[in-house]
């Protein structure tokens, strides 16, 4: 299963955009564009996504893009979707939007899109805070996590969306991150393929959110999954399989410390909150494996 | 907009190199490859965010923001940061 695929040449997304130096999330929809090829729109609420395509009339997307209020993504992506079938075409629609207008502003039109049985791909880049207004703290934001808003470090857990989207029972669910291209790449060209709703969460570590120097976000990204922090698995049809790198973390995970310290957001966090956040971890991997072995 | 187009209704951005400028001025450091250490993996390439190296990896240094990336996943150590002159 897991061979490794033949990604593309072509580049969806022309040199170059205006995301910060080391961003992930440009690196995550790279590949997206890379798996969804040209026959593909993008729906796009506020988000860094939003900002970083250009300066009208100018754009470095090569791929249809329609930006949209909000709390309409999910509800113009059905309405887009809907249009493409009855005019006979496959047209791939993906909502592609932040954690921000995920968890917290576009919950109810996404919940709303799934219920009615859309055919399309949602897509959450997750980089724990609303980035583009200068990071404040959002329902993606981990326990203890400094932002903006939160500057003492966030004191609520982070919203379990995946448990959210897994109660509508979608035919394919997966979370991926933007540190391995080669896995979103497969699991994009996965959920493309199913007739009906789907959704994939990316976890998209930030340089100048999270706090840490440009070159580590693939670095950083790899941390998350092997500490446990972020968990890499898919969900077809109810049956849940977890990637190997996270049956890697569930055996033997790396010390929690690692992937907190070289993260400013992370700074001075009491070792109440790390232990409480080690817990949750261990809680949500046993969890996940159990549901594995059981499925 | 040429004088022979329609009036367009809509606010719509065509895709163009440079959207963003040459995101290149917004360097600080800037990646060397060792081609003596580089063994070719292409895993430079494979991370960029904004695709700046090619197959043949060459950087683009037009675009290239100087994140290091890069330099940061190289398996050989083959690339450095080494700072721009002012
Ligand atoms: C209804 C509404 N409220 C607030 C804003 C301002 N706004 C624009 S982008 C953004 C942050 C989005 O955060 P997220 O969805 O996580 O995406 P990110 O910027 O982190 O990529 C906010 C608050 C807006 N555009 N519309
Ligand atoms: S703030 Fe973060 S997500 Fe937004 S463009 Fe910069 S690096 Fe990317
Ligand atoms: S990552 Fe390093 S070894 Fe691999 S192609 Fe790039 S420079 Fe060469
Ligand atoms: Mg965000």
């Amino acid at each position: 299963m897991d061979t490794i695929p033949e990604i593309p040449k072509e580049e969806y997304i022309l040199k170059c955009t205006s995301a910060c130096a080391g961003c992930s999330d440009s690196l995550a929809l790279r590949y997206v564009l890379k798996a969804a090829g040209p026959d593909t729109v993008l729906v796009v609420p506020a988000c860094c996504t939003s900002v970083i395509q250009g300066i009208y009339p100018n754009t470095a997307f090569n791929v249809p893009v329609y930006n949209i209020a909000f709390a309409s993504a999910a509800a113009c992506a059905s309405g887009m979707s809907n249009a493409f079938r009855a005019a006979g075409k496959k047209t791939n629609v993906i909502a592609y939007a932040g954690d921000g207008g995920t968890l917290d502003i576009g919950i109810q039109a996404m919940s709303g899109a799934f219920e009615r049985g859309t055919d399309f791909l949602y897509i959450c880049y997750d980089n724990e805070a609303y980035g583009n207004t200068g990071m404040q703290r959002s329902g993606g934001t981990p326990l203890g996590a400094r932002t903006t808003t939160t500057p003492t470090g966030k004191t609520d857990n982070k919203k379990d969306i995946d448990a959210i989207i897994a109660a509508h029972d979608p035919p394919y669910q997966a979370t991926a991150c933007a540190a391995y291209p080669q896995d979103l790449f497969k699991k994009v060209t996965k959920a493309l393929t199913f007739r009906g709703p789907t959704f994939i969460h990316i976890l998209a570590p930030c340089p100048p959110g999270w706090r840490y120097s440009t070159e580590k976000s693939v670095e950083m990204g790899k941390l998350a999954v092997k500490s446990g922090m972020w968990v890499l698995y898919e969900r077809e049809y109810g049956k849940l399989t977890i990637g190997a790198q996270s049956k890697a973390a569930i055996k033997k995970p790396i010390p929690l410390e690692d992937y907190l310290a070289p993260q400013g957001r992370f700074k001075g966090i009491d070792p109440k909150t790390v232990d409480i956040l080690k817990q949750r971890i261990a809680k949500n991997l046993a969890k996940l494996a159990a549901e594995e072995a059981a499925s | 907009m040429t004088p022979d187009t329609k009036r367009e209704r809509l606010a719509i951005s065509r895709p163009t190199e440079g959207a963003a400028g040459k995101t290149g001025t917004w360097r600080v450091f800037r990646p060397v490859v060792d081609k003596e250490k580089c063994n070719a993996c292409g895993l430079c390439s494979t991370y960029c965010p904004d695709a700046a190296i090619d197959a043949e990896l060459d950087v683009d240094l037009v675009f290239c923001k100087g994140g290091g990336i890069c330099a940061n996943e190289c398996p050989k150590k083959a690339i450095s940061m080494v700072r721009e002159e002012k």
